[in-house]
């Protein structure tokens, strides 16, 4: 030490500052930083699905041995470039000037049908060029993922043919593709919807046949009974027949015109027209063209039904599922929960057993939520839903109505996950109202249930909805108790449609998380599911925001309308 | 139907020129004003008896046997120094003590007669015979007019004409109509805390009780307005038994007819008001008001 201490602590000293700021700040930054890396990485890979990519023309270089599928160009869609892993490289490539024999490219191939795979990766040192060819198409189809093809040429049943290069080839294509469309969804509606509610008339039916035959003598009043419901099943048979041969026509219809193409390994190729969803030319595009495809893209992600195990197509199954849960749990949660915490805070006695009940419930929001899901699944599930099976729907069994999961059962397990935060938010609310107001309204003679429901509800109405914007972002974003009480990765319909009773509280449905992980999880294509993830995840983001905007927006109007917090 | 009020044009003009209080201050032993119409009793001289009255908080005992009657249409004070217990025997004449977990009485009280503790009597029923006004202003978070009617509302009262009748004759009772008569449909927070007051004083009379408690009901306000306040308070008397509680003497001689000093849960005193200003019996109450205690 050259300073002895005392001179040190004799020279007047600056003001040390605060040292905590630093800690706590970091603790907030640590946080923020990790969000927003969250944020932007899932907001840049779910955007990034839909942007019209320009398709890519690789040549390897020739004296490099290297190939795909016999040819030494290859098409794709470029999607990133990284190093490779260390333990990959050969000796000569680790001790290559070039760095570029050190990295990838990984590329969006397409053609699954032919390749076997949807995504390749090749050594970066390997490419001698990249050309972006003009006449390559990208289409989606229904099956085998999006294809990147070379037109040749298109031909009819009946003999008409029109070769790539001819000048009415784009229109006549662009018009077959709209035409399929069209009666695809024609198709759709026959099929999903009329002939649909034959088939559920017809299950209706085939029960009270059942029950019919079973028994060993019918009355006279069963007899006509019988009778009036084989005629019914007759006339819906009939009313089936045409329904079914008219989709039948569409159908071959779809297949009157094929499209021959060729993919860049050479080998030619052909399909329907009727296969084609939609198709584009990546490399003709300029700018605003691509932000109207990406718009369309979007759109068809938000309302499209999913296809192939749920790895192409849309999500609207899944948005909607989760959309009804959501709002059912609200339902059930709100009425229940508010209840509870106005016993709890106005009239129970304030003493240990209150306390300890309100303990309890504080646990209760911390109970793992599979243990809610088993929960569901024991009490709703098998007990009350088997109930309801064994009173309600005898004829039904062996196949379970209520008795097995379905939409109204997971709304009700999210219902009692989320009940205790209802409770704890809206006791917080009940409990701001001041006691000035409460005793003004008692002088007034109104009863305590009057005071509660004239004056303290709604002064407390913004408290009690941020418990529920809480709730239903916590119910929202659920999965494990989900797969125990309903949800599944593909449901055939929706929850609510348009066939009575209009409202299936007992189906099964389909649900963002559960899409989310399924894809991710246990889809056969990992990789060709990856987009469909991030944009999922994405979705389901926004879908909270929107949410807790929403229950924001109507908290501060009400808060403006009940300003009572000025006492 | 009650006659209307509106205040004097005297009334302005003392508010304007001379506030209450700088002629308090001048003044240690407040000085009664004569009054010769407010001398005469009129009414049922017990429309109030406290009879025996002691209260307990759990343990501890906040009244000890107080007895003393009210009379019909005259202003009653309740004075005495903090946590002498006049809140507390305001708050058991409607019974808002009820709402307290682990409270006893002994003793009875009577309005006209009949015991607010009769188990034949709904607490509601009761309430709605009696009008309060609180220490705080305490106006709901809805509009003027509906602040108004909230007692016929909860009666089940909802005719249109009547609550428009009852909202202008109790803005005008409380001397607040002029001022807030175009905008009825504003909320109550809007008015200013003098303003606030008196439309807590016209949701206690809307209803017609007999009674009105006011817990000081000026100590949160400024002189002009506690001014209004207690000329308010002489016009209600006519029609109205007024019991106020009040930590500023001056005011209980201003506004009372009679007096009652409590202290330390004891009533000590009860008298006309110039009496136990100016000629106290008990040594505790000269010593009170003049200032030496309290």
């Amino acid at each position: 030490m050259t300073n002895p201490p005392p001179t040190t602590s004799t020279r007047p000293q600056p003001p040390a500052g605060e040292t905590y700021v630093w800690v706590t700040g970091m603790g907030l930054t640590i946080g923020l930083v990790m969000i927003l890396f969250l944020l932007g990485l899932i907001l840049r890979n779910g955007i990034g699905v839909f942007w019209p990519r320009r398709v890519a023309e690789v040549t390897f270089r020739e004296e490099r041995d290297t190939r795909f599928r016999e040819g030494l160009r290859t098409l794709g869609v470029i999607l990133l470039e990284q190093d490779r892993d260390i333990r990959d490289l050969t000796p000569e490539q680790i001790e290559s000037p070039d760095p570029a024999d050190r990295r990838e490219k990984q590329l969006f191939i397409g053609n699954r049908d032919v390749y076997g795979q949807s995504f390749a990766f090749f050594n970066a040192g390997n490419i001698a060029a990249i050309d972006y060819p003009d006449n390559v198409i990208r289409a989606e189809r229904l099956e085998w993922g999006d294809a990147l093809l070379f037109p040749v040429r298109l031909h009819s049943r009946d003999g008409v043919e029109i070769l790539a290069d001819d000048p009415a080839f784009d229109g006549t294509l662009n018009r077959l593709v709209r035409e399929v469309g069209d009666r695809r969804r024609e198709i759709n509606r026959i099929e999903r919807f009329a002939i649909g509610r034959i088939n559920l008339q017809m299950r209706d039916l085939e029960l009270r046949e059942r029950f019919f035959a079973r028994q060993d003598a019918l009355t006279p009043e069963q007899e006509a009974e019988y009778a009036t419901v084989r005629q019914r099943m007759a006339e819906l048979q009939a009313e089936y027949d045409p329904l079914a041969a008219q989709a039948g026509v569409l159908r071959a219809r779809q297949m009157e015109y094929t499209l021959d193409y060729r993919v860049i390994s050479g080998e030619a190729r052909s399909m329907p027209v009727g296969h084609i969803v939609h198709y584009y030319y990546p490399n003709r595009l300029n700018t605003p063209a691509r932000v109207r495809l990406m718009a369309h893209h979007i759109w068809d992600f938000l309302s499209g039904y999913p296809r192939e195990a749920n790895t192409e197509g849309g999500i609207f199954p899944a948005i909607f599922g989760t959309f009804v849960m959501t709002l059912i749990m609200s339902i059930a949660v709100m009425p229940f929960g508010v209840m509870a915490a106005i016993y709890l805070r106005e009239y129970a006695r304030q003493g240990s057993l209150v306390r300890a009940v309100r303990i309890a419930i504080n646990n209760l929001a911390g109970v793992p939520s599979i243990v809610f899901g088993i929960f569901g699944l024991g009490f709703f599930v098998y007990l009350v839903g088997g109930t309801i099976d064994n009173l309600f729907f005898p004829q039904a069994l062996p196949t379970p109505t209520f008795g097995t999961g379905g939409i109204m059962w997971a709304s009700l397990t999210l219902a009692l996950m989320t009940v205790p935060v209802v409770i704890v938010a809206t006791e917080e609310a009940l409990a701001a109202v001041s006691r000035g107001v409460r005793e003004g309204s008692l002088a007034c003679g109104a009863s305590k249930w009057q005071t509660i429901q004239r004056l303290v509800l709604p002064a407390s109405a913004p408290g009690i909805l941020t418990g529920l914007v809480l709730a239903m972002a916590r119910g929202a974003g659920e999965v494990a108790p989900l797969m125990l009480v309903g949800v599944v990765a593909l449901a055939p319909n929706l929850p609510i449609d348009s066939m009575f009773p209009f409202i299936h509280l007992e189906r099964k449905f389909m649900h963002m998380g559960f899409h989310i992980y399924d894809l991710g999880f246990q889809s056969p294509d990992s990789e060709a599911a990856k987009p469909m993830v991030f944009a999922t995840t994405l979705v389901l983001i926004l879908l909270v925001v929107v949410l807790n905007l929403l229950a924001i927006m109507v908290r501060n109007h009400l808060r403006k309308k009940y300003a009572a917090d000025t006492f | 139907m009650p006659p209307t009020h509106s205040r004097s044009v005297q009334g302005e003009t003392r508010d304007m020129t001379t506030p209450p209080t700088s002629a308090i201050e001048a003044q240690r032993r407040p000085k009664v004003e004569p009054r010769s119409e407010k001398s005469k009793p009129t009414g049922n001289p017990e429309h109030i008896r406290i009879a025996d009255y002691s209260f307990y908080y759990g343990m501890s005992q906040a009244l000890h046997t107080i007895d003393l009657a009210i009379p019909e249409r005259q202003a009653t004070a309740l004075i005495g120094p903090s946590g002498c217990g006049k809140s507390t025997l305001l708050r058991n004449i409607n019974r808002m003590n009820d709402l307290i977990d682990g409270i006893r009485h002994e003793g009875d009280i009577t309005i006209a007669g009949e015991s607010i503790y009769d188990p034949f009597l709904e607490v509601i029923s009761l309430r709605k015979r009696i009008g309060m006004v609180f220490q705080k202003s305490n106006p709901f978070p809805k509009t003027i007019y509906e602040n108004i009617v909230y007692s016929l509302r909860v009666a089940g009262r909802n005719k249109k004409s009547e609550l428009d009748e009852t909202v202008e004759t109790s803005l005008k009772a409380a001397a607040l109509w002029e001022e807030v008569k175009d905008r009825l449909n504003q909320s109550a927070f809007s008015l200013s805390g003098g303003q606030m007051q008196r439309l807590c004083i016209a949701r206690a009379i809307a209803n017609r009780p007999e009674i009105l408690l006011m817990d000081e009901p000026c100590s949160a306000l400024d002189p002009i307005a506690t001014g209004k306040i207690e000329d308010l308070i002489h016009e209600l008397k006519r029609e109205y038994t007024i019991i106020i509680v009040t930590h500023n003497m001056q005011q209980a001689a201003r506004v009372s007819d009679r007096t009652a000093f409590l202290y330390m849960g004891k009533l000590i005193e009860y008298d006309e008001t110039e009496k136990i200003f100016m000629d106290p019996a008990d040594p505790q109450t000269e010593a009170y008001v003049s200032g030496r205690f309290g």
